[in-house]
């Protein structure tokens, strides 16, 4: 065991220099001639732009050729398990949501990056923020994938048409509604047609079901991330089918009336698209609207937006009684105004993880790419790019607001931007994604059914909340709820 | 090279030797035919049944994915329940509703007729054992089939993925046959460029089904879309079908018909002008309107064709997953999702043996509703055409 250790201990700090000659961009970088990569990641153009673009100066200083495979995201998960746990492995390194890793990581399939990561100078992985450096690359203690991206959930709204209806940005969701219904109807884009209150992605099969949990949230989690938002810590019981879940259910569907006739087929690119095209007045989504929203060829909002931490509620979940109880010092010990807020790590960021059978070889360019991607001096230009869908991630990111100014966000709109993601990542009650085994068939498959037939009207709330209930529950049978009960304990600290 | 074979007789010197040769001659001619069968049944056994046999394993197991491969465990009929009984009925079966009165009688109604039926078909000494056989489990999908028509209808319920692959066979196939025959009966007159209309009216079946899928969602999408300024004319501007279940459906059907009319268009066209023109001129002549000629004369003469061809489209239609998971990717909801697509959602996320589950109760349903189709309607069309 030492002497593997050993082995490997020497391998990174030969991959270190290299890397870090790379860094140069010199001709003396590690040679990879020979090497081809593929690199699987989801059907872009987020994401893969930025692996795509970078690839070829990369090729250029280490002989190693990247290609760039891409796939639909609800396929993402499966195509990759499926080519690994077969054996198949045609894909030597991948690009995927770290909540996914603990699937890859219990067989044996990813590689190891502990000791390559603590001699990659370039990477400067202090720099990325805690929360990141936990959750999305380590599992157990130990590095398996590298964060090229920083995900939190945030609400967007128009600074111009809230100062027109002389509201507020939103603190509780209701005001949230509040504002939906107010500017529904409005022209914001100066087009002579009417336009959206809200905007929100929920097409089945795609990145739509996070924002269900970025609404209940607030109603289920007020005591701090430790106390879970997903399951009850103490005997993995589904927290969906309660009065805080049915609360954000009729928010989540109330939001339906003030959006698109088709919001219910949109994908968050669609969203995204409507948004920055100045027809949306609220939405909620990741980071990308805030780098999306000041590219001038795109946009018609550039420094019309604002964002803040999800809206909360001054009633959360009382997980005995199942019913709302108002917000005091107990309740909601976090709440600001009386108001309690939990800001979703939804999906945790796009972060890249080695096949473990892939060549020696293979394995170090891989590690090398992901580390050319990662570091502050391509990352930290990348994550102002909205086609990127890379958010900040970095702390250097956060603390230096020149160049958000020169990629064009005005002052006001880089501190709102990020002081939105900061107060989310700094928050005691912030919600840590569902990272227990098989999560993707938790999430992907019985949540996002439920809220597709919901929100198609084939069920009422009360049919959607017991169905996530059971098809969560027989999950938890099927896998094992002792076990899933331990992982879930494990992924809060508890 | 061949052996003469050598028969033997009492008075066969050689006596008992002579004769095992001889019996043992006879057998290997006997065999030979087998023997040279069987390398090909070999091969198609190979590719048919094995597949249908490792589904069935597939169907029974729970399969999960582990270091080195994956893992299959036995679980009975676990995935058949699932869908039947538990937390995938709405999926498959769709949401039941109880009963009310108006649903009690209809069904009853069916009920009585389809005893009937079978009373009468028990009755005819010559119907086998396999045709009773065959009659009672048709009669029992249709009046199941019923049930869960009027459980997801008209008591209140929604379709799950069973209906909504039933709904796309029996009201697409329906469409697809009265317009390709119309079709069919308009190219067959004598009018001037028939030949390119049979050119463009055929060219959709060569195209690629997701093609068409991705063709009609643009030209469906009535905001962005190319067509989006006649829709906002017409002030539907702000509907959105893909929102509404029944309109989805309907969308993915018109999408399937204008694949596959071309193909039911062409094979009765051909029909129709291989009919025998005497007959066509001679109602002609003695004053029939175009109705009986088409009643009388033509219709008996195409429809061993015709429902033949419907057959063949019947069974690909079971099997549609292009259109409804490129256009709608099977919603709203699950509204437009076929047991095809359901299949492969359930594949997808490593419910293999969900799947297989799926895939089995398809292949159920289809068969006996096809090989009912064949022997009630592609038959007796046959025999009254003889």
């Amino acid at each position: 065991m030492i002497a593997f250790h050993g082995v490997k201990t020497a391998r990174a700090c030969l991959l270190a220099a290299s890397t870090s000659v790379l860094a140069l961009g010199t001709a003396n970088a590690q040679d990879y001639s020979g090497v081809s990569l593929n690199i699987m990641t989801f059907t872009g153009p987020q994401i893969a732009e930025p692996l795509q673009r970078r690839a070829p100066d990369f090729e250029a200083a280490t002989g190693a050729e990247i290609n760039v495979v891409t796939v639909p995201f609800s396929d993402l998960y499966t195509r990759l398990l499926t080519d690994w746990a077969t054996g198949t492995n045609s894909v030597d390194a991948a690009v995927f949501a770290p909540q996914w890793s603990v699937d890859f990581i219990t067989p044996g399939f990813l590689v190891d990056l502990t000791d390559w990561v603590a001699v990659d100078d370039d990477l400067q992985v202090d720099d990325v923020a805690g929360f990141f450096r936990e959750f999305s690359q380590q599992f157990s203690g130990r590095t398996y994938m590298l964060t090229l991206d920083g995900d939190f959930q945030m609400a967007y709204y128009r600074t111009d048409v809230l100062a027109e209806l002389g509201m507020e940005p939103p603190e509780t969701w209701d005001d949230y509604l509040a504002i939906a219904a107010a500017a529904d109807g409005m022209d914001m884009n100066g087009d002579g047609q009417p336009d959206y209150g809200s905007c929100i992605s929920k097409k089945r099969n795609a990145q739509a079901y996070w924002a269900i949990h970025s609404i209940a949230g607030a109603f289920l989690q007020s005591q701090g991330t430790s106390q879970g938002a997903f399951f009850d810590p103490e005997d993995m019981t589904p927290l969906v089918n309660n009065a805080g879940f049915r609360r954000a259910l009729e928010i989540y569907v109330a939001t339906t009336e003030f959006g698109p006739p088709d919001e219910i087929n949109l994908d968050v690119g669609d969203t995204r698209s409507l948004f920055t095209t100045g027809q949306c007045a609220l939405t909620i989504d990741w980071g990308d609207i805030g780098t999306l929203a000041i590219d001038p060829e795109n946009s018609r909002v550039v420094d019309l937006v604002g964002a803040t931490m999800l809206p909360g509620s001054t009633e959360v979940l009382d997980r005995d009684s199942g019913e709302l109880v108002a917000c005091d010092d107990a309740t909601c010990p976090h709440a600001v105004n009386g108001v309690n807020r939990a800001p979703f790590a939804a999906f945790g960021g796009w972060s890249g993880g080695i096949n473990a059978a892939a060549d020696e070889l293979a394995q170090e360019a891989a590690y090398a790419f992901f580390s050319y991607m990662s570091r502050p001096e391509h990352s930290n230009e990348d994550v102002t790019i909205g086609i990127t869908g890379f958010n900040p991630y970095r702390v250097s990111q956060f603390e230096n607001l020149d160049q958000w100014l020169a990629a064009g966000m005005s002052e006001a709109a880089a501190q709102s931007y990020l002081g939105a993601i900061g107060d989310s990542l700094s928050s005691p009650n912030m919600i840590i994604d569902l990272r227990i085994p098989q999560n993707q068939r938790y999430q992907q498959v019985v949540l996002d059914t439920a809220l597709a037939r919901l929100l198609a009207g084939e069920i009422d709330i009360d049919d959607a909340m017991a169905q996530i209930e059971a098809g969560w529950n027989e999950l938890n049978d099927e896998i094992g709820r002792e076990d899933q009960l331990a992982a879930y304990r494990a992924s809060l600290g508890l | 090279m061949t052996t003469a074979p050598v028969v033997p007789t009492d008075r066969d010197p050689l006596g008992a030797t002579a004769g095992w040769r001889a019996r043992f001659g006879e057998w290997a001619e006997r065999q030979a035919s087998l023997v040279f069968i069987l390398p090909a049944t070999l091969v198609i056994l190979a590719f048919s049944l094995f597949p249908l046999l490792v589904s069935a394993y597939l169907a029974v197991s729970r399969f999960r994915l582990g270091p080195g491969g994956f893992e299959l465990s036995y679980a009975g009929f676990a995935n058949f329940r699932k869908l039947l009984f538990g937390s995938e009925q709405f999926h498959f079966l769709g949401r039941l509703e109880a009963f009310g009165l108006v649903e009690w009688i209809l069904l009853a109604g069916v009920a009585g007729l389809l005893g009937w039926w079978l009373a009468r078909a028990y009755r005819q000494p010559k119907i086998g054992v396999v045709g009773k056989i065959g009659r009672t489990i048709t009669a029992a999908l249709v009046l199941a089939l019923t049930a869960l028509t009027l459980a997801t209808t008209l008591a209140g319920g929604a379709f799950g993925s069973l209906m909504t692959t039933l709904f796309y066979v029996v009201v697409g196939c329906s469409l697809q046959f009265l317009i390709g025959l119309g079709l069919a009966m308009l190219c067959a007159q004598p009018i001037i460029g028939r030949n390119v209309f049979r050119i463009l009216f055929f060219i959709p079946v060569m195209v690629t089904p997701v093609g068409i899928a991705y063709a009609f969602r643009m030209l469906a999408d009535m905001t962005r879309g190319p067509l989006a300024p006649i829709w906002d004319a017409f002030g539907l501007g702000e509907l959105s079908w893909a929102a509404d279940p029944w309109a989805a459906r309907m969308v993915v059907i018109v999408g399937d018909s204008w694949q596959w009319v071309p193909f039911i268009f062409i094979v009765l066209l051909a029909a129709l002008e291989n009919q025998p023109r005497e007959q066509i001129e001679a109602a002609q002549l003695d004053g029939a309107s175009g109705w009986e000629t088409f009643r009388d004369v033509s219709w008996p003469a195409i429809a061993p064709t015709a429902a033949t061809v419907m057959l063949i489209r019947i069974i690909e239609a079971f099997k549609i997953i292009d259109l409804p998971n490129v256009l709608t990717n099977g919603g709203p909801g699950i509204a437009t999702e076929s047991m095809t697509l359901h299949a492969f959602f359930a594949w997808r996320t490593q419910d293999l043996g969900g799947s297989a589950a799926i895939a089995y109760m398809l292949l159920f349903v289809s068969v006996v509703i096809s090989v009912s189709f064949f022997h009630f309607v592609v038959r007796r069309a046959r025999r009254e055409n003889a």
